[in-house]
């Protein structure tokens, strides 16, 4: 192919604007309106591509979506984008893009190595050819050789510097294809009242009417277009050109917006836009896709649908050969007979199929002076690294000298989102091609789509549509005046059906271009037995690449058909699945990426820990101090520090993340009794108790302390973890189970600020500061409720140990959280109060073997926790009938213990606990560093049999990274046994 | 899928969360291992027209909604527990 730019013409182009662009390396100019594309062919670059298995050379054979040769990468570093259909992508200044798979160069590519060992690699290679051999021999001799030959675009290996976002957006009418039909649908539904989305894959709104060199209203068609574009948005209708829609998913559609092709826009507009767009009815217009002919050598560079030829003259100015033969199969093909001859481009030869040759498309023939051969077909290409012949085979055949040959077979309805949504298609013999099947409700089909052709038929059908949808959605409709297309033989052109597919018998006649299918492929596939549609797919993976079929699905199936001896409808098609095209992660994404994947929960007191030294944690979806480094400190050393702190002297947590939930009404007692295992109904005003609630099957759910603040009124704590699914949890069982109980429960989480003081110096340290409690042991003891008030501010403060020492919890409207910090680390000061952080709060935990989340893991149950003894047996509550399943007290479930390194050296959370048997008995749930334990290595763990192990020693091993210690099974309540430190 | 939440009004299903089978009937906490073992653990798969419970994470309601299973249409969605006579009046 030796294209370059016409001297006139090209509608979509400015001349005046020149753009430089960079392709495999080499720098060339294009014009403003080109795509990657039409600004090649000008260049005359005729090898764009490598083939994906062959790495045979490939060119432009597209002017659209359906471009399976012509695949690049775009961009560099993290903005890298692999598999570009290169007329997909307009051209802007500096863009930078390369040919996929050669190596060194598109000229020369030692893989092409690949074409002379076809054989081998032939249809289900995969399967059989490097079956068999020394055992590894795939994996490690014939795969990595083979990924680094085949394959298509690399992906990016760093992070994607641009921003994606998201839109959500409703309307009364989607019309997808902003083509003729798509155009007068959105027209007619928008003047009947409907509010209107009209979203269209390409750079501007127009379809076909951009390379008709027709007149609509007597304007040319692109300008009539623009228009029409023009006053849809006038009109108040949401028109989204460069805007894909690929997908349907129950009910609601996905689109993709190209917003900006400049990466790091100047303005800050998002690279690309996701929209989930649900419609009240859909108008389907997106068109038809050219067919091309199999034949041998159809993948030469210079082989191209013949309507992209016409589209690359008329639209880009640009001529894709300087001398050209068409070969075709139906009459609609002569357009581009017809408007290349217009453009002073050399159309040598037209081979049509077809004996007969209806007289509106020979004088089209004959017009452009090419000389026509009716029954004839292409029989082979040459040329070295594009077209330079062919050979036409027939009665009258012979060699002719070309530099391009423009193909069509016929037309394929673009119907791949009515397939999505239910639509089998349905093989049209008379237009031998699928049309939709019969469209979900609420939709309506117009245009090529339909299987009419005809841009006159494009407009009326349209506007119908349009007029059908408003009228479907009790509109008032005024029928619309319909455009009047001045193109006398448009109709006349796309009036007759295209002939049957066939195609052309020899070798390297390719089927999928993208993925290297070719006839014989599919041949093979029959011989061997994968005859079906889905087995054919699978086995040759035909209309498997980027491109999902698009021009290759019929042909296969027609040369599938042909070798069963039974019509095309007998082998059936595939059902389409989403993308219609491919769709980038990073729009599917959004602007939820790294930090910004869910929201951050700040406690009221966070800015006063992030100015103190602290290192956070993210737990949950809040973000939690894991220890206040001092000077020189590591985590290690401060944890270790705060904990013994906490033993000796005094220290503040802040335990604002926990859940937190009101529970109110006259039945409140009766539904905490009914959901935790032990009693609460006789817990008294001003009292707290420490719960555990179960599961339906019996397993623990979660636990944490409930606070009766009056006789109706309890303050139920939750784990942080589990908070959501605790409300939501009481919610669902008053509504379905229970309506007849009195209660409300509402989340406070947000409403407390909460702060655990603990440690011998607690008591003296809030009697400093809070105001109207009696701090003495008798007046308030332990698991007692008080209100008070620190300054002005009232607070709740309830005597509760999760440390084992003297602590109180001290619970503050959480717009007064940081004053009420602020003040009690002022009454703590005389006492060197220290904060401290999830990790000390572990070590805490941990010393007095309190479980918590890792062992509270939804697996087990009371009875594995040695907790047992909790669950009344007084009553009935959720989970007791299951929790006694005679295999779920099974001694030899993994029990809760304690472990004591050995050695002296950590314990790793996560490591299994092996014995003599040299099986894993157990797991590592929980360690730490003991400062109150003359700085032992302690840890919690879930053992087989666990208890009845006391004394045992084993070893806890991690081999992912390499450590191994060995321990002592322990009881699991290290420090201070007789809690006598809490109740001072 | 769309559902018509009684106090928000249709609403995407990404709003909602699936709570479980509402054409059963919960047992009585103290009732025999074998009615709560099939209760918890002989759930059905239907196939077609099915009522289940959703939440709406928004406004907290817990709802029947009558669905098919098959083409995701809703039939019916209406509020239950103490709070469906309120929702009802809230409506008019």
């Amino acid at each position: 192919m030796t294209g370059y730019r016409l001297a006139t013409g090209g509608s979509g182009i400015d001349r005046t604007r020149r753009l430089g662009f960079t392709f495999a390396g080499r720098p060339y100019g294009g014009l403003a309106g080109d795509t990657l594309a039409s600004a090649l062919i000008a260049n005359g670059v005729g090898v764009v591509g490598r083939s994906f298995k062959y790495h045979r050379p490939r060119g432009v054979t597209a002017a659209g979506p359906e471009e399976a040769g012509a695949l690049v990468s775009l961009g560099e570093g993290g903005r890298h984008e692999p598999n570009a259909k290169a007329p997909m992508v307009p051209l802007v200044e500096g863009l930078v893009a390369d040919g996929q798979n050669a190596w060194p160069s598109l000229g020369f590519d030692v893989g092409a190595i690949n074409g002379l060992a076809g054989p081998l690699i032939s249809a289900g290679f995969y399967y059989k050819t490097f079956i068999g051999g020394p055992r590894g021999t795939w994996t490690r001799l014939f795969e990595p050789v083979i990924r680094r030959a085949a394959g298509m675009g690399r992906a990016a290996t760093t992070p994607d510097p641009d921003r994606y976002e998201t839109m959500n957006a409703t309307c009364d009418v989607l019309v997808i294809g902003a083509g003729p039909a798509g155009l007068m649908a959105a027209t007619a539904a928008l003047a009947a009242g409907a509010r209107v989305i009209l979203a269209d894959e390409r750079e501007r709104p127009g379809g076909a009417l951009l390379h008709d060199l027709s007149e609509v209203d007597g304007v040319p068609a692109p300008d009539f277009a623009a228009a029409t574009a023009a006053r849809l948005t006038d009109g108040g209708a949401v028109v989204l050109p460069r805007t894909t829609v690929y997908g349907h998913y129950d009910g609601r559609f996905g689109a993709v917006e190209r917003v900006v092709d400049h990466p790091g826009d100047p303005h800050g507009l998002p690279r690309q836009r996701h929209w989930q767009i649900r419609a009240r009815h859909v108008v389907l217009a997106t068109g038809a896709i050219e067919r091309p002919i199999v034949f041998p050598g159809n993948d030469r560079p210079g082989v191209m649908l013949a309507d992209a030829a016409r589209a690359y003259a008329n639209r880009y100015g640009v001529a894709v050969g300087r001398r050209v033969a068409v070969f075709a199969a139906h009459d609609g093909a002569y357009r581009t007979v017809r408007d290349l001859a217009a453009a002073g481009i050399d159309v040598a030869a037209v081979v049509d199929a077809r004996p007969a040759v209806p007289a509106a498309a020979a004088s089209l023939a004959e017009a452009a002076g090419a000389r026509l051969f009716a029954g004839h077909h292409v029989g082979a290409t040459r040329g070295r690294k594009g077209l330079a012949g062919l050979t036409v085979a027939g009665a009258d055949g012979g060699s002719i000298a070309v530099d391009a040959l423009l193909v069509s077979g016929g037309y394929t309805p673009t119907l791949h989102l009515a397939s999505q949504a239910g639509a089998r298609p349905q093989w049209d013999d008379a237009l031998a091609a699928f049309r939709p099947g019969p469209l979900p409700e609420g939709w309506t089909a117009a245009g090529a789509v339909t299987g009419r052709y005809a841009t006159t038929d494009a407009l009326e059908t349209g506007a119908a549509a349009g007029e059908a949808a408003a009228a479907a959605l009790g509109r008032t409709v005024a029928p619309l005046a319909r455009p009047a297309l001045a193109a006398a033989d448009d109709a006349a052109l796309t009036a007759t059906a295209p002939a049957a597919p066939f195609h052309v018998a020899g070798k390297k006649a390719f089927v999928d271009l993208e993925h290297d299918v070719t006839s014989a492929d599919i041949a093979l596939a029959h011989d061997e037995g994968f005859q079906a549609v889905e087995h054919l797919k699978r086995y040759t993976t035909l209309g498997m690449a980027t491109d999902q079929g698009k021009t290759s699905n019929v042909n296969g199936l027609a040369i599938m058909a042909e070798h069963l001896g039974a019509p095309i409808p007998t082998v059936g098609t595939t059902r389409f699945r989403p993308p219609y095209t491919p769709v980038a992660l990073g729009a599917l994404a959004g602007a939820e990426t790294g930090a910004h994947v869910r929201p951050t929960r700040l406690t009221p007191m966070h800015d006063w820990h992030a100015t103190h030294g602290a290192v956070f944690v993210a737990t949950g979806a809040w973000l939690r101090p894991r220890a206040y480094l001092r000077p020189g400190e590591g985590v290690r050393e401060a944890y270790i520090r705060e904990a013994a702190t906490v033993r000796t002297g005094v220290g503040i947590v802040d335990v604002s993340s926990l859940g937190k939930i009101e529970v109110a009404g006259p039945d409140a007692a009766t539904l905490l009794d009914r959901v935790y295992a032990n009693g609460f109904a006789k817990l008294p005003v001003g009292r707290a108790r420490y719960g555990v609630m179960l599961r339906e099957d019996g397993v623990v759910f979660d636990d944490g302390t409930t606070w009766r603040l009056g006789e109706t009124r309890f303050l139920m704590t939750t784990t942080t973890a589990n908070a959501a699914a605790v409300l939501s949890h009481l919610e669902v069982l008053l509504a379905t189970a229970w309506p007849d109980l009195r209660v409300h429960v509402t989340s406070t989480t947000e409403q407390w600020a909460g702060m655990a003081v603990a440690g011998p110096l607690a008591r003296t340290t809030l009697a400093a500061t809070v105001a109207g409690i009696d701090f003495a042991n008798e007046a308030f003891p332990f698991m007692a409720v008080r209100e008070g008030a620190i300054g002005e501010v009232p607070v709740i403060v309830a005597r509760l140990s999760f440390s084992g020492e003297l602590a109180y919890e001290v619970y503050c409207g959480a717009h007064h959280g940081a004053a009420v910090w602020e003040r009690i680390m002022a009454a703590g000061a005389v006492h060197e109060i220290a904060p401290y952080g999830v990790e000390a709060l572990g070590t805490l935990r941990i010393e007095k073997g309190h479980v918590s989340g890792p062992e509270l893991d939804g697996r087990t149950t009371l009875y594995d926790l040695g907790l047992e003894r909790m669950a009344s047996a007084k009553k009935a509550f959720v989970g007791s009938v299951l929790m006694r399943r005679p295999a779920l007290r099974d001694p030899a479930r993994k029990r809760f213990v304690g472990l004591v390194s050995l050695d002296g050296k950590p314990i790793r959370s996560g490591a299994h606990l092996v014995g003599p048997s040299g099986r894993s008995e157990g797991h590592v749930t929980s360690t730490t560093h003991s400062p109150a334990l003359a700085g032992a290595e302690i840890a919690l763990a879930l053992l087989s049999g666990g208890p009845d192990r006391i004394g045992e020693e084993l070893l806890a091993t991690d081999p992912v990274r390499g450590n191994a210690v060995p321990v002592r099974v322990a009881d699991p309540l290290f420090f201070d046994k007789d809690g006598s430190r809490m109740h001072v | 899928m769309l559902i018509p939440c009684p106090h928000c009004g249709p609403r995407e299903s990404d709003e909602f969360t699936y709570i479980g089978d509402a054409e059963r009937t919960p047992p009585a906490l103290d009732a025999p291992e074998a009615v709560w073992t099939r209760y918890v653990f002989a759930r059905r798969n239907p196939m077609g027209r099915h009522r289940e419970y959703w939440q709406h994470t928004g406004c907290r309601a817990v709802l029947a909604v009558t669905r098919n299973t098959l083409t995701h249409e809703v039939e019916g969605c209406e509020i239950v527990g103490p709070h469906a006579a309120t929702a009802a009046g809230a409506g008019e």
